[in-house]
């Protein structure tokens, strides 16, 4: 005879289960869970199964595990703790998905509930995030502290002292492996350093609010100043709201939901109050939890619209610039001229894609010809030199260059063709795409420091892959895939011949000149 | 004891079969500690394919790495009388993989390795879990040729296609994946290792075990190598959409073209409702103001098929298409051809479950076909979204519908076994491409009669006599009533 389901569920509903249980029962959305039809189109983009073979480690298996759990066909044990732990949370599986299944939400509610009753994370990731989460990144003169702190470090000698009484050795190795290659620090931010409004060379297009993120202002704030200039010659007024904090990023990746919606709204009230156009982010990590900060407060009635507000209105810096920006119309036109558009309901084919899927190689509908500098160089009244044949100094080397996605900018704020179109529209610089640029290098938030074993596994495959283009110029548009290609670089005895830099600051330097 | 399988949520689990730890244990040393699982997450995560509303625990989940292994594994499993499945990637849509009298699934994924391609016979010869794209990828490079291309085939392994004798977007010009399978090795019941076949490209010495294989869903022996047949790449392609505001005039442009001895390499049709969400998905400005699209992609050197683009065009206009027009480059085709993969699963973004079939009729009886499905629905009240390679006679209506309202899936159970039933009048079968597997068993016998039933069941008891290779599957318990078509 045929069970059903509630022949094997306890007799008494929920009777049987664990708190957890009963926790993800009631935050995991049901209908989410209904709507993957395990058609498994997911598997190939997702890195975990590539490097595993095994389901569970796939997003229809991690799906499928949170469903028998919403079933309670299955107690949430320790193993399915760690199973959504061992998810990157890099979100290649939500584009591949064709019935839409919002992934990163799900993974969202089960770390949520995890984290409300866990007791099993290593001493070094507890401590760190409790002091990361709750003391540091909410407070963004605290995180300047700490890069001051940081500074002193690097620059007085006693990371000489550390290092050379073998101190870093009491951490594990990936551990050490991540202080050797942090950039050096700031104990000022990017405001302190240089204002918080910046007016546009030329004629003002609109006005654009700058998320500097904590962690890119304090150990990027040379960053954010290039994003500064360059949002300025490409026509935009820069205000950078001084309230602003963390975006809320790595509390909502690792369950604390609460601790990301109170963050969440100072951001809002920050950019409101500014009256700004856009909010551009230079960090796709801080730019796709800003862009579904709709979705973070959805039940929250008196945030709500003004969370979609500041949803709608975040935009990754790379698009700003090259779909908003004075550097637009030459940009279009090179497109336009290479793209037909077959089917004539308005959209081209090749231009209105997200970029590629699992198996779809990613390439610029056409090849987009240099983007000529004349009207950008005129309107803004000087990035200096003879810009002739592209974007920046014909007097430049010619060098090669390749990239790295961000995974959260192009899986989750969809943006993979707008850094590409200004890579190859930079003259002196030849673009060669990097295999598997889509797949997750293994930073993921701080998953490089709790899961180091399959982070590994991952960037040792990436390196592969990037040592093939021969590339003197590692490009990524985020601070922990940076860090992690300088990691990597580092790792496989490569800096020598290449250096990993966040496209602005590539773009700043071939544009602006060298400071 | 299995139910008719639209039943929500259909689960049991198979205690009859709990593996004593002695058998664990022997599994365990075949294979190593980390290569069999038991553990709930591991039976979980191998309850269920692509088939919707069906789940079922098995006992243990093993991961063989060579046929020696197979070998060993249906020694004792068969010694203990254990159940075994054989899975792919479990993207199957006939509940194939779903162990529904528990025991061990046998996943091949290991096992994914290209042995060989053979340069001077032009085949290739590779282990049952290598990836199917990864596959055509790699021949590809080597400036050869393997069709079958199943839209799952990015997820899918060459075992599962061969198992299910999959078809894909090029089946019409090139044929199915039955048509490349030249040679097996294939593990038996009894775990003993027969080899069919061959480098060859005749060999009538016997029974064609080979074909026999191909297509037996797992359940007469255990595929461990293949030998296919690659062949010469077409010099060039061109690919075009063909707009209709009329269904039955893009249907019956598919009968013309075939009917005018046109073949081209695909013909592919989806219906409104298919191409919103596919473009929803895909973003690629398809003309969401069409009742119909054909996607049609000729082969072969330049002048063929220039000629017989513009006749097929010509085709078109005659039976009312509002535009046709020719994709630009190949990038562009690749982009339409892959969205056109994504509708089965696209469709899922209408309601939360999605229930395909697979009915496949004489290639003249596409429009009646389609008419067919069409009132059907209608009548019983439910929504079928159409798609599929019709030029292959092959469509898959789908119903959009909720597992969760009892009500609704009583009569789109009703309306597919009217499809099917209207599929066999019109000279069809109750599936082209998919299998049988669970969900069909119990119409098997409407297609191929009470007795091809029992010659089929005596195959299976010839290779299988205890019933331990993916039992449950292909024959149901007993047959379905077949319904009286109400017509006018
Ligand atoms: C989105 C989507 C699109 C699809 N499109 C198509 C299509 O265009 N054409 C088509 O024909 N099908 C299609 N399918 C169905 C399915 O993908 C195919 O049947 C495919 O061949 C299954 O491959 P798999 O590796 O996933 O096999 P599985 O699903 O794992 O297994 C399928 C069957 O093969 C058996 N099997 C697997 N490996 C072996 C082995 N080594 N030895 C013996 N038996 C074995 C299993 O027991 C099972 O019965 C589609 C499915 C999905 C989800
Ligand atoms: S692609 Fe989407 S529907 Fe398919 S298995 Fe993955 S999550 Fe589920
Ligand atoms: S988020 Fe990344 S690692 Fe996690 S399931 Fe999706 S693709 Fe895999």
């Amino acid at each position: 005879m045929a069970k059903t389901l509630s022949d094997l569920l306890p007799s008494a509903p929920d009777s049987g289960c664990s708190e957890l249980a009963t926790t993800l029962k009631s935050a995991l959305d049901y209908d989410q869970l209904t709507n993957c039809m395990r058609c498994g189109f997911c598997l190939p983009a997702c890195p975990t199964f590539r490097e595993t073979g095994i389901e569970a480690e796939s997003p229809r298996g991690r799906i499928a595990l949170m469903k028998a759990v919403a079933d309670g066909l299955m107690d949430p044990d320790e193993a399915f703790e760690t199973q959504m732990n061992h998810c990157l949370g890099c979100r290649a599986c939500e584009p591949a998905c064709p019935a839409d299944v919002k992934y990163g939400q799900l993974l969202e509610q089960a770390r949520d509930s995890v984290e409300k009753h866990t007791t099993t994370h290593r001493w070094w990731v507890k401590a760190a995030r409790k002091t990361a989460f709750d003391g540091l990144f909410p407070h963004q003169n605290r995180m300047r502290l700490l890069g001051g702190a940081l500074q002193m470090y690097q620059k007085t000698g006693l990371r000489k002292l550390v290092r050379g009484a073998g101190l870093m050795k009491m951490f594990p190795a990936h551990m050490r492996e991540m202080e050797a290659i942090l950039p050096d620090a700031s104990y000022k931010g990017v405001v302190e350093q240089i204002g918080a409004f910046h007016p546009a060379k030329g004629e003002r297009i609109a006005t654009v609010g700058l998320f500097r993120g904590c962690i890119m202002d304090v150990l990027f704030t040379e960053t954010n100043k290039h994003t500064v200039e360059l949002l300025n010659e490409a026509g935009f007024d820069v205000v950078i709201p001084e309230s602003q904090n963390c975006c809320g990023a790595l509390h909502a990746h690792s369950g604390e939901q609460d601790g990301a919606k109170a963050l969440a709204k100072g951001n809002i009230a920050a950019f409101k109050a500014a009256g700004v156009d856009w909010i551009a982010s230079n960090a796709g990590g801080c730019g796709a939890l800003l862009v579904e900060y709709d979705h973070l407060l959805h039940d929250d009635a008196q945030w709500k619209q003004d969370a979609a507000w500041c949803a709608t209105r975040t935009i990754d810096v790379s698009k700003l610039l090259v779909e908003h920006g004075r550097l637009q119309s030459a940009a279009q036109a090179a497109v336009a001229a290479g793209a037909g558009s077959m089917v004539g309901s308005g959209a081209s084919i090749g231009g209105a894609n997200n970029g590629s899927r699992s198996g779809v190689p990613a390439s610029a509908p056409a090849a987009v010809s240099a983007i000529s500098p004349h009207g950008h160089a005129a309107a803004s009244g000087g990035c200096g030199g003879s810009c002739s044949g592209g974007l920046g100094f014909a007097s430049d080397e010619k060098v090669r260059i390749t990239y790295q996605d961000s995974c959260h900018l192009r899986n989750v704020m969809r943006s993979s063709e707008a850094p590409r179109k200004l890579m190859r529209s930079v003259a002196n610089a030849e673009f060669v795409e990097l295999a598997e640029a889509d797949r997750c290098c293994g930073s993921a938030g701080i998953y490089n420091l709790t899961q180091p074993q399959m982070a590994g596994q991952i960037l040792d495959h990436k390196m592969e892959h990037v040592k093939h283009t021969g590339a003197q110029y590692l490009l990524t548009s985020n601070p922990g895939c940076l860090l992690q290609m300088k990691n990597g670089i580092e790792k496989h005895g490569m800096s020598g011949q290449m250096e990993a830099l966040h496209l602005v600051d590539f773009l700043h330097e071939r544009i602006c000149g060298k400071h | 004891m299995i139910h008719f399988p639209f039943h929500y949520p259909f689960i049991l689990k198979g205690e009859l079969y709990m593996l004593q730890q002695a058998v664990a244990g022997k599994l365990r040393a075949i294979v190593g500690a980390q290569w069999f699982k038991d553990d709930p997450e591991s039976l979980i995560t191998h309850s269920y394919d692509g088939t919707p509303m069906l789940q079922t625990l098995p006992d243990g989940v093993v991961y063989p790495e060579n046929t020696a292994q197979v070998s060993e594994i249906i020694k004792v499993l068969q010694e203990h009388r254990v159940p075994v499945v054989s899975r792919g990637s479990g993207t199957n849509l006939c509940g194939g993989t779903v162990p529904v009298q528990g025991g061990v699934v046998m996943v091949m994924h290991r096992m994914n390795r290209i042995l060989e391609v053979d340069l001077e016979n032009l085949t290739a010869t590779v282990q049952p879990g290598l990836n199917t794209k990864a596959f055509i990828t790699h021949v590809e490079g080597l400036g050869l040729f393997y069709p079958p291309d199943p839209s799952s085939m990015a997820i899918s392994t060459i075992g599962g296609n061969i198992a299910e004798c999959s078809g894909g977007l090029r089946g019409l010009k090139y044929g199915t994946t039955k048509d490349y399978v030249i040679g097996l090795e294939a593990v038996l019941a009894n775990g003993e290792i027969i080899r069919t076949g061959g480098k060859l490209m005749k060999d009538v010495a016997g029974y064609d075990l080979t074909k026999l294989l191909v297509g037996s869903e797992g359940t007469l022996a255990v595929i461990t190598e293949a030998t296919l047949k690659l062949i010469p790449p077409p010099k060039t392609k061109k690919t075009m959409l063909a707009m209709y505001k009329d269904l039955y005039g893009a249907a019956r442009t598919v009968s013309k073209i075939i009917e005018s001895r046109i073949i081209p390499a695909t013909l592919e049709f989806l219906d409104n409702p298919t191409i919103r969400v596919v473009d929803d998905f895909a973003k690629l400005g398809l003309p969401l103001d069409m009742d119909a699209i054909l996607l049609i992609e000729q082969d072969g050197d330049a002048e063929t098929v220039d000629r017989d683009i513009a006749r097929i065009a010509e085709i078109c206009a005659g039976e009312n298409a509002e535009r046709v027009s020719i994709a630009a480059d190949e990038a562009e085709a690749l982009k339409l051809l892959t969205a056109r993969r994504s509708a089965f699963t696209a469709l899922a973004r209408l309601r939360p479950t999605t229930i395909l079939e697979d009915a496949t009729v004489p290639r003249s009886k596409i429009a009646d076909m389609v008419l067919a499905i069409n009132d059907i629905a209608k009548r019983h009240g439910v929504t079928i979204c159409t798609f599929g390679h019709a030029g292959d006679g092959n469509l898959h209506p789908t119903a959009t519908t909720d597992a969760r309202d009892a009500n609704e899936i009583h009569r789109v159970e009703e309306a597919f076994a009217e499809i099917f039933e209207a599929a066999i009048a019109l000279g069809g079968t109750i599936t082209g491409e998919h299998g049988v597997g669970l969900v069909k068993a119990p119409y098997l016998e409407w297609k191929v009669g009470a007795a091809g039933i029992e010659v089929m069941k005596a195959i299976k008891h010839s290779f299988d006599p205890n019933n331990i290779l993916n039992p449950g599957k292909m024959f149901a318990k007993s047959a379905r009533k077949r319904v009286v078509l109400h017509r006018g």
